[in-house]
């Protein structure tokens, strides 16, 4: 099962290669990971998304804990919480089939930030749901490239708030 | 007050009272040793990086207090990095500190210069690199409370030439500023009580004790429970000494060498009290078949050992030795019973034991070590059947006293972790229970324990095999004893001898017991070349992947 783990560090060199190193050396695999400053800029937070049944997901969440740079540690899964990703597609694109695809890619809301004669570029942003829905719908015209950001979430509530 | 990062090294370590660093120097740590020439700390040169970590190590394992080993760039450092590995999987607190290139270099494929940090980060409890020398006091105090607290291990610090150079402001931090790192001490009260419970209804308990003991410094703790509970107590390798093998409460070791009556009596308990051990697989041998019935407890400092190879029922997070006393609180007396009975059939039907003819055993060498020693001594052993048999054969009473590499089993660790057990130990008799083939791996530190007067006793069971590899190929291998034999390895009592050390060979059982008496006469370094029965195996015997109550027990 996926499991989003969001990860609060320290801002500090030689973090991101404990956190990644601990995954590679342990056998764990990622599915995605992203990085960045908090409002705090001493703490950055790491999004990562993992294919881990418990017994696993236990060891990842207790050995990360035990990394020292590692503040904070929780799995988002199954709480209240908000996930985005943001995809570029680079789709197959002759000026015939141009119409149709920007009128499929309306209906999600995803945007189109690139014209060439042989294809088009659509950014799309949100949850594993949209996003697979738009990649299911163009795969249809022809996908040539892909590039995600990996997931990032936010739990809606803090637990003290 | 104004000071250089070389100066800012030294300061720190005498802040945090060490008393002795281990290591070699190098073109990259040039300004510490500049700054050392004329400091008040005992350095201790080595003849191999490898062996300073070991040194820092035995140190470590013998006084309880982290151990310091120091190295230049590049080969310096990737030399400790065995040592560090040894001691990152038995959690023993070591502070490594290595030169590294100019900061401006790194990264450039300078003369020297290797990721020490990139290197050493699946084997250290932290590492840094060093890039500001206003940070240096700082990470030090810090590097050496995350070495000792919690679940220990080893801490690596690298640091830039240019910033032992350079000068900063020193003042030694009072505090640790470290919001990422609190390890919990004390148990929770509930699940403690729930232990409590569960002892109370158990009928057939067994406490298997390990290295968690000794660094918590729990032993008498544990002593004083197991007394009261009347459970009888079985240590891993690394738990020797934590509970008095002379009472009759003790099992010995379990696991794949460990006694018969032990891995029974694990097998057929109902309730395991797991302190400071991990389940590992040279103790649990086929995991799907360990302890069927038993409900268990496991009491130790680092969460993520709890339900890592076994599931646990009332897992209990903390500090053994806190954990125990609270423990003992609810807990109640308790008689023997059949379940004592039983256990004691076991010790009956299956001793340890081993052919008592002419011949010259090395099981024989270690109980006269015993004897002659009473009990008392610090034994380290290398890596082999040497490390089995002395595990078996010397009774081990008191903790710190068993140093011995249990998780990376390092061949070479015995004789260095010796010299630095004798030396945080000045008093105490130290033995390296040695093979011929581990001894030769940090041989070259006779020349340090002869320079610094370090008498440490090594006792070679020299069976002219890589002994233990050779037992597996006669078992599992039909004897094709491939690239196993020694034969033709050198006279120890000459290369001893040309170390200045002074060396005694041992072929006969009777000449046995004066040799010893000899070697702890001597002042100083001693190597005893015994020339025990080659083919001699190390029983009982879990062959691996099988249960542990599935011994071979080959009676010789
Ligand atoms: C550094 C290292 N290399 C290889 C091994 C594998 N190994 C385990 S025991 C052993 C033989 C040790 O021989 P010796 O020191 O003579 O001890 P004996 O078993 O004969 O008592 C070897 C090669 C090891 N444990 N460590
Ligand atoms: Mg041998």
């Amino acid at each position: 099962m996926k499991h989003t783990i969001s990860v609060l560090v320290e801002n500090k060199a030689g973090v991101l290669s404990h956190v990644a190193g601990l995954f590679s050396s342990r056998g764990f695999s990622i599915d995605s990971l992203a990085v960045g400053e908090t409002s705090d800029p001493t703490v950055s937070r790491m999004t990562i998304v993992v294919d881990a049944d418990e017994r696993i997901l236990e060891q990842i969440m207790k050995q990360l804990r035990k990394l020292i740079d590692v503040i904070k540690v929780q799995d988002l899964t199954g709480g209240d919480f908000i996930d985005r990703e943001l995809v570029l597609i680079k789709v197959d694109a002759g000026p015939k089939k141009r119409s149709e695809i920007m009128q499929a890619v309306d209906t999600f809301r995803a945007r189109i930030v690139d014209v060439n004669p042989k294809s088009i570029t659509v950014e799309v942003t949100g949850d594993r749901g949209k996003i697979n829905a738009v990649l299911e719908l163009l795969r249809g015209f022809g996908i040539k490239e892909i590039v995600r950001t990996g997931r990032i979430a936010m739990a809606r509530r803090n637990k003290n708030q | 007050m104004k000071k250089t990062g070389a100066e800012v090294i030294l300061e720190s370590l005498r802040k945090e009272k060490v008393e002795v660093v281990f290591g070699i120097l190098g073109g990259a740590v040039l300004p510490v040793f500049d700054a050392m020439y004329d400091f008040p700390i005992k350095f201790i040169l080595t003849r191999h990086e490898q062996g300073a970590a070991h040194m820092a190590d035995g140190y470590a394992r013998a006084t309880g207090k982290a151990g310091v080993c120091m190295a230049t760039s590049g080969p310096g450092g990737t030399n400790l990095v065995t040592g560090i590995a040894t001691a990152h999987m038995d959690s023993i607190p070591i502070v490594a500190i290595t030169g590294q290139v100019f900061t401006t270099m790194i990264g450039n494929d300078a003369f020297q210069e290797a990721d020490i940090t990139g290197i050493t980060r699946p084997i250290t409890k932290h590492n840094y690199l060093v890039k500001k020398v206003d940070d240096l006091a700082d990470i030090i105090k810090e590097a050496f409370y995350i070495a000792s607290t919690g679940r220990p291990g080893p801490v690596l610090i690298d640091v830039p030439k240019d910033v032992q150079m350079a000068e900063t402001s020193y003042k030694y931090p009072s505090e640790i500023k470290l919001r990422s790192y609190k390890p919990t001490y004390t148990g929770h009260i509930r699940q403690i009580k729930k232990a409590a419970e569960a002892i109370a209804k158990a009928e057939r308990p067994i406490i298997y004790a390990g290295g968690g003991v000794i660094s918590s410094g729990a032993a008498d703790e544990l002593t004083r429970l197991a007394r009261k509970t009347n459970i009888p107590v079985t240590t891993t390798l690394l738990g020797l000494g934590g509970f008095p093998e002379t009472d009759k409460l003790s099992l010995g070791m379990l696991g794949m060498h460990g006694t018969q009556y032990a891995n029974h009596a694990i097998m057929e308990s109902d309730l395991i009290i797991a302190i400071g051990a991990r389940f590992d697989d040279r103790v649990t041998g086929k995991i799907d078949e360990f302890a069927p019935e038993a409900e268990i407890i496991h009491i130790d400092i680092d969460p993520s050992s709890i339900s890592k190879n076994v599931q646990v029922d009332i897992p209990i997070v903390g500090d053994a030795k806190l954990i125990l006393r609270e423990l003992m609180k609810y807990v109640d007396k308790k008689e023997p019973g059949p379940w004592h009975k039983r256990i004691n059939n076991w010790k009956k039907k299956y001793p340890l034991s081993y052919k008592k003819d002419g011949k010259l055993r090395p099981q024989f060498v270690i109980e006269q070590i015993y004897e002659v020693t009473n009990g008392e001594a610090i034994i380290t052993t290398e890596v082999g059947q040497n490390q089995m048999w002395a595990a078996q054969f010397y009774k081990y009473t008191e903790p710190r006293t068993f140093l011995s590499s249990g998780g990376l089993g390092t061949m070479g660790y015995g004789f260095p972790a010796g010299i630095g057990a004798q030396v945080g130990c000045p008093k105490k008799i130290v033995f390296d229970i040695a093979g011929d083939g581990s001894f030769q791996m940090n041989i070259q530190e006779l020349a340090t324990a002869v320079v610094n007067k370090i008498p440490v006793k090594v006792a070679i069971l020299n069976n002219q095999y890589l002994g233990m590899v050779r037992q597996w190929q006669e078992l599992f291998y039909k004897k094709r004893y491939s690239h196993t034999s020694l034969a033709g390895g050198p006279d120890f009592v000459k290369v001893a001898q040309a170390y200045g050390a002074c060396g005694i060979c041992v072929k006969k059982k009777d000449e046995v017991r004066p040799a010893l008496k000899k070697a702890l006469s001597v002042d100083g370094p001693v190597v005893m070349d015994f020339r025990v029965v080659e083919e001699e195996n190390v029983y009982p015997m879990v062959p691996a992947g099988a249960a542990v109550n599935q011994m071979i027990s080959g009676m010789a």
